[in-house]
């Protein structure tokens, strides 16, 4: 008992450490190893602890998860990773479902009754709905299946319906001290199972970020509520571990894309009903356009003047010449990758036209957004797939002050992330939410597919404006005309 | 021994609120594809109840091993490559910093 618990507090403490050490990305690479290693601890004590040792059937399901595991955590590709981790959290959850479940058929009454049936009916209901949530959103992501958000009348009624009505089961069969388990929980299952397939059924594709992380975190609490139900300290605590990463991660997603979580899970997908565009806008545009012009005449260096020029004359000169002016002339350069850059797998592409740059002394960071990918955080790592230093990468908060000493910001993909009207226009569904104040730089480059506004359906008033220079079309195409234009020879 | 296993959940989510806030937006991918092979740990659990179950659930409890498991597998090595590519190119000045350095 005693070495169960100290046994425990070390195991859940080595979890601990080894996220301690991923808040840096020089000890990342060690936490996850401490983590690994606590882990296999945990599960050989276990084996040991249980007796398990001359029934070594066990080892065999083991060996075949771990093979199975292994060969899926090598093949996924790093654009692919927020299906992976999807189909992971999904993979939790059936696991926590089912331990509950084999616990419930093989249970004597002993201990805390009322607690048991309580967890084992919980954690069957939770671990049910991530599941097939969490599959429902792997086949979106991985566009096999529901791609368009789909909603049926009545959906949230249903939903909460449903829920409601596994909640009532799951406290029926409690009450009844689980005399009617083999009635009861069957339908808990599959009103879980129900519940997580209509929540997910209607999230659209820039959402999934946030409903990622929700199932991460559920995943989690279903491991915890397990971990109640048959009494396993490092269960519990591991499980609330990963519940409350999930839900750290759901609230900095929520913020980042101005949602609540409760507009999220009711479908309220902004750009799908209608094409929000402003009125008055335009005015407002070319205002602040021209406050911005009026300071840049001030400013004496050349980069600005050079620019002025551009601004001006754009339009009876040739828009390559210009377009290679301000890319040569630059000295400090931003470049803001959204999803769109994923999705021309231009990633290559940005990586060569940062690399000539870089070749003539100019200075290079790149602006992610929270939500600039398909899950937290999903930009940086295709970035650091491509070879790109991630001190380069940059967070929201730290280079926003930074855009306004900038010569050229270089938009690859991204649209919502930069839309002034989010500070600048009251009533759209991204006033408010925290952008990329791209519009600050001197020079603004946008390299999108069309003009068409982003996920939120809000007009990009970025477009407009005089200092800002538009080249529609395939960025895997594009960028390498940007790279050609930095390393052509001064004729 | 149920006061403890309340101790314990409460003490770990604490606490992991607390680290967990302070992982970079940087790897916050990584973070979470760590937290999958961590929510693998219901593996221990189904360890725990495969041989106390009865004849005919066992089955739950082999199948509640093997995805687990692969949770386990699955996201501790995803995370390993991509924390790998964030050691990026080192130069010269920079080694790879191991925690006890």
């Amino acid at each position: 008992m005693a070495v169960t618990i100290v046994l425990a507090v070390v195991i859940i403490a080595g979890f601990l450490t080894g996220i301690r050490l991923m808040q840096s990305p020089r000890t990342a690479l060690w936490g996850n190893r401490l983590g690994a290693l606590a882990m296999v601890i945990a599960i050989a004590w276990t084996f040991i602890d249980t007796g398990q040792g001359s029934y070594p059937a066990a080892l065999i399901y083991i060996a075949i998860g771990t093979i199975i595991g292994l060969v899926l955590g090598q093949a996924v590709k790093m654009i692919h990773m927020p299906q992976t981790v999807a189909l992971l959290n999904g993979l939790g959850g059936a696991a926590s479902a089912l331990v509950a479940w084999a616990v419930l058929l093989g249970y004597t009454g002993e201990g805390a009754v009322m607690l048991f049936w309580g967890t084992a009916g919980l954690a069957i209901g939770i671990g049910t709905l991530t599941f097939s949530g969490s599959i429902i959103a792997v086949l979106k992501l991985q566009g096999l299946a529901f791609r368009k958000p789909i909603q049926v009348k009545g959906h949230g009624h249903i939903l909460r319906i449903t829920i409601l009505l596994a909640a009532l089961l799951v406290i029926l069969n409690t009450g009844y001290l689980g005399s009617y388990y083999g009635q009861l929980i069957p339908i808990v299952a599959l009103l879980g199972l129900l519940g997580g397939f209509l929540m997910t059924l209607r999230i659209g594709g820039a959402d999934m970020p946030i409903v990622i992380s929700l199932l991460n975190s559920f995943s989690g609490i279903a491991a915890a509520i397990a971990g109640l139900a048959v009494n396993n300290f490092i269960l519990a605590g591991t499980g609330a571990l990963v519940g409350v990463a999930g839900l750290i991660l759901t609230r900095i997603m929520c913020r980042a894309m101005n949602r609540s979580i409760l507009s999220v899970l009711a479908g309220f997908t902004p750009g799908i009903q209608r094409k929000i565009s402003l009125p008055g806008d335009q005015e407002t545009a070319s205002e602040s356009a021209s406050d911005h012009f009026t300071e840049e005449d001030t400013e004496t260096d050349l980069t600005g003047q050079e620019a002025k020029q551009v601004i001006t004359a754009s339009e009876d000169r040739d828009p390559d010449t210009t377009l290679s002016e301000l890319l040569k002339n630059a000295g400090r350069v931003i470049i803001v990758p959204g999803y769109g850059m994923a999705v021309a797998q231009a990633q290559t592409a940005v990586r060569g036209l940062v690399d000539a740059l870089e070749a003539q002394g100019k200075e290079v960071k790149f602006a992610i957004h929270p939500v600039a990918g398909r899950m937290p955080g999903h930009m940086n790592v295709l970035l650091a797939e491509a070879g790109i230093d991630y001190e380069k990468l940059m967070d929201l908060d730290a280079i926003n002050p930074q855009f306004a000493q900038t010569d050229l910001v270089i938009v690859v993909g991204a649209c919502d992330v930069v839309n002034p009207a989010a500070n600048s226009v009251e009533g759209t569904p991204i006033s408010g939410m925290p952008v990329l104040n791209a519009e600050e730089a001197k020079n603004v480059v946008v390299c999108n597919i069309d003009e068409n506004p982003g996920y939120s359906g809000v007009d990009n008033i970025l477009y407009e404006k005089k200092h800002v220079i538009t080249l529609w079309g395939d960025a895997a195409q594009t960028i390498p005309q940007l790279t050609a234009m930095v390393t052509k020879k001064e004729p | 021994m149920l006061l403890a296993i309340f101790i314990i959940l409460i003490a770990a989510a604490l606490l992991g609120y607390r680290v967990i806030s302070a992982v970079p937006p940087l790897l916050h991918t990584p973070l979470m594809s760590g937290m999958n092979a961590l929510s693998g740990v219901t593996v221990i659990g189904a360890l725990a109840v495969y041989y106390t179950v009865p004849e005919g659930a066992g089955g739950w409890a082999a199948a509640a091993l093997i995805l687990a498991m692969i949770n386990v597998a699955g996201g501790f090595w995803v995370t390993e490559r991509m924390l790998r590519m964030f050691q990026g190119k080192k130069r010269d000045s920079e080694v790879e910093e191991a925690p006890w350095q």
